[in-house]
């Protein structure tokens, strides 16, 4: 049983903590620009949403390398990037419907969320509980939980 | 590290760009920053200079820890002679474009000279760029940001901009960055439009590192918990700076009519809780909450006007959310014009983001104006036919448009209020000190405000020194003089680390302190950054001294002095001022025409 990230937009100010600690996990630097997850702002910034890779069970971006440089990381369920076996053709970025996999010109091969091999520095950095790490299954259910807890109070 | 190690110098008279190591000498003495930067700009010009002429130097500059894991990393600030007060100006913004500039390598951006053209730069790393901005100029802050993140087909980048009020020397033109963020005090966006600077946009991606990690993330992570539970940063998440507007009523030191009354009637109707009120056609005005950079607090506030308000009904245009009222735009658009029509308030600071104009310095300005016009000196012919009655929010919105786009009499109110109540012949009626506008906290009631108001070096300000605690405990001007110089050398500090004054609510000089020394080579300690602290502020005074400034600018206007406040907890009473001062000089070691000593300088390393 595996647990995923579990990401309320709602709750999101933007201050971009999770960018700067993916990026110190990841590079040893404070560099939101290598960071694996991202904000992005809509209108004037009414909106942030948080964005990143869930983890598909059956990954596109695996199945498009063709050097099997993307596996299944047993203890977490991620789908890791093996830096030295990706040769960085980029086709992953393509296959990913999320455009979650991205280049980067440092390593000279892909990247994506690893997780951070089951304790993943977003959700511990997020002030607001914008990211949260949860079991897998309950990444639905807690907004079924708020909904049914609204419905609830007109019931 | 924590430094970049790097200044990017562009001269714009001559379109060339180049870099120079960090002269960390100054690093060790000045932190950073405003500090930083006050060391730099006293080298490279001459504080007599006119503020608007191409040797007057304009500098961006990030702290050590801007651009950290530290909360409210998302600082710089801008360094320059500001036209408004004919002093230091130093303007500190939020948002994201300050790591940014952090990222993409440097600590510091000198601008020198005057473009021949407008021009904007663009910076992506080490990759730097002058170019023209005959597209751009004339457009305002909000347009120049899309229209730079569409040319450039980059989403990532961010801006700094100037709107019509900065090209054509709107006397407190702001720098706004990403949309609603400003470097907004003293008009640090004029001097921009006087060098044909439109607008940075910078792209970074060579990250920050700092001295010993590991000891640097168990300390924010220690710092942070101190902050997650303390009361004033709930507050501040909660209601944003805008609860202090209540507080300040109670009190009865909530400037009101231009300073004419203490507490305002109709403060309800824009306050915290104004703000979340349904009106009639049941649209609420705020919306949520937002933070700037790498900030834990997210004091700021998103909200959106009523479709069917008079200000906004036939322009679609503005219907969307952007930033919403924090206090000292709530108080300038509000109890100092009379008004308190929520909506309105929140398009005039809509308008103020998109053409690049300071609130408090443009509300009261219009307070002044509203004033002689209900005593007659102007009329409906000086104003465009325009009823300057205080209380008129109609007023409000024309009149920000008008200067924002320096049109008709927004031209006279784009000088600010210290010149336009002269050229009306009632200079009185400024209220304000070195020709900059009081934020909303009136003196009467807070006499060690009256005190940091009139020592601030880049004139009337409300952030560069902290009384509140001894202003609320005792109303005479007793006691004031040490506290206002600690706090102002505390300030000075905490601006030069690259972090925000939110957190101070939380954080003194050991938390500031160690978050220094884990990022930062060499030893840190309380008392050496308090003494950099201290430096920096004299250092800023030495620069007044020299473009001509003397003790006489250190003053308040006759109503605080004179007329006693007329409601509130200090009714009765007046600034008392020629008590407090006489005594901070001596307590910074200053003469008492306040100059400082030889001994002063040489203890501080300025002789």
């Amino acid at each position: 049983m595996y647990k995923s990230l579990l990401i309320d937009p709602a709750k999101c100010t933007s201050c971009l903590q999770c960018e700067m600690a993916c990026s110190y996990e990841h590079t040893g630097a404070f560099n939101p620009a290598r960071s694996r997850i991202k904000i992005y702002e809509f209108e004037h910034g009414r909106y942030a949403i948080p964005f990143t890779c869930t983890q598909c069970e059956e990954a596109w971006c695996l199945h498009a390398c063709p050097v099997e440089a993307i596996t299944v990381n047993p203890a977490t369920g991620a789908k890791d990037v093996h830096e030295d076996v990706c040769v960085g053709c980029k086709v992953c970025t393509i296959a990913c419907p999320f455009g979650a996999v991205n280049y980067d010109r440092e390593t000279k091969t892909v990247v994506k969320c690893d997780l951070c091999g089951g304790d993943p520095k977003c959700a511990e950095a997020c002030p607001t509980d914008a990211i949260t790490y949860v079991d897998e299954e309950w990444t639905g259910y807690e907004r079924m939980r708020q909904y049914a807890e609204r419905t609830h109070q007109f019931s | 590290m924590g430094w970049q190690r790097k200044v990017l110098r562009v001269d714009l008279t001559n379109g060339t760009v180049r870099e120079e190591p960090l002269n960390m000498e100054w690093a060790f003495q000045y932190i950073g920053e405003r500090g930083l930067a006050t060391r730099y700009l006293m080298e490279n010009m001459d504080p007599k200079v006119d503020a608007m002429s191409p040797e007057n130097v304009l500098i961006f500059a990030t702290g050590p820890l801007t651009g950290t894991m530290a909360s409210t990393s998302g600082r710089y600030a801008v360094i320059t002679k500001g036209p408004l007060t004919n002093a230091i100006a130093c303007s500190n913004s939020g948002g994201k474009f300050g790591a940014e500039l952090k990222y993409a390598g440097y600590d510091l951006l000198i601008l020198e000279g005057k473009s021949p053209r407008p021009v904007y730069l663009h910076i992506l790393d080490d990759a730097v760029e002058i170019v023209p901005a005959d597209d751009l100029w004339g457009k305002s802050v909000w347009d120049t940001e899309a229209w730079l993140k569409s040319t450039h087909q980059n989403p990532h980048l961010k801006v700094a901009s100037i709107g019509v009020a900065g090209e054509r020397g709107v006397h407190y033109a702001c720098i706004v960055n990403d949309l609603h963020r400003a470097a907004g005090r003293s008009g640090v966006g004029a001097v921009m439009g006087s060098k044909n600077l439109k607008a940075i946009a910078v792209r970074g991606t060579r990250g920050v590192t700092v001295d010993d990690p590991d000891r640097f993330m168990k300390v924010v992570k220690e710092v942070n918990a101190l902050l997650v539970d303390d009361p004033g940063r709930k507050g501040l998440t909660k209601h944003g700076t805008n609860a202090m507007m209540a507080s300040m009523e109670e009190f009865g030191a909530l400037p009101t009519r231009n300073f004419q009354e203490v507490q305002f009637e109709g403060q309800d109707k824009i306050n915290h809780r104004g703000v979340r009120a349904r009106n009639r056609n049941g649209h609420v005005n705020l919306i949520t909450n937002k933070a700037c950079f790498g900030c834990t607090i997210a004091c700021g506030r998103i909200a959106d006007i009523d479709h069917n308000h008079f200000t906004i009904v036939n322009r679609k245009e503005y219907w969307h959310a952007s930033g919403g009222l924090e206090y000292e735009t709530a108080y300038a658009f509000g109890p100092v014009v009379g008004i308190d029509d929520v909506d309105a308030l929140t398009f005039a600071g809509y308008l103020m983001n998109e053409h690049g104009m300071d609130p408090i310095s443009f509300g009261v300005t219009l307070a002044a104006a509203m004033e002689l016009y209900e005593m007659g000196v102007i009329s409906k012919e000086d104003t465009d036919g325009v009823a300057l009655n205080f209380g008129n929010p109609e007023a409000l919105t024309v009149m920000a448009e008008k200067t924002g786009k320096y049109e008709g009499f927004g031209q006279v109110l784009g000088l600010g209020s210290k010149r336009m109540c002269e050229k009306y012949g009632h200079p009185e009626l400024f209220m304000g000190v070195k020709g900059q506008e009081f934020a909303g906290y009136d003196s009467r009631a807070l006499q060690g405000m009256g005190l940091g108001y009139a020592t601030s070096n880049r004139g009337a300000c409300h952030l560069k020194h902290d009384t509140f605690e001894v202003d609320m405990d005792d109303q005479s001007g007793n006691g004031k003089a040490k506290p206002c110089k600690e706090s102002q050398d505390f300030v000075a500090m905490l601006d030069s680390t690259g972090l925000c004054l939110f957190p101070a609510s939380a954080w003194g000089a050991p938390q500031f302190q160690q978050m220094l020394d884990a990022a930062c080579e060499g030893d840190w300690t309380e008392e050496r950054i308090l003494e950099c602290g201290e430096r920096t502020w004299t250092l800023e005074r030495q620069f007044n001294l020299a473009a001509g400034l003397t003790a006489a600018d250190d003053t308040l206007p006759p109503r605080l002095l004179k007329d006693p406040a007329p409601s509130g907890t200090a009714r009765g009473k007046v600034c008392e001022l020629d008590k407090m001062l006489p005594e901070y000089y001596s307590e910074r070691g200053w003469t008492g025409d306040g100059i400082p000593t030889r001994d002063t300088l040489d203890r501080l390393g300025l002789a």
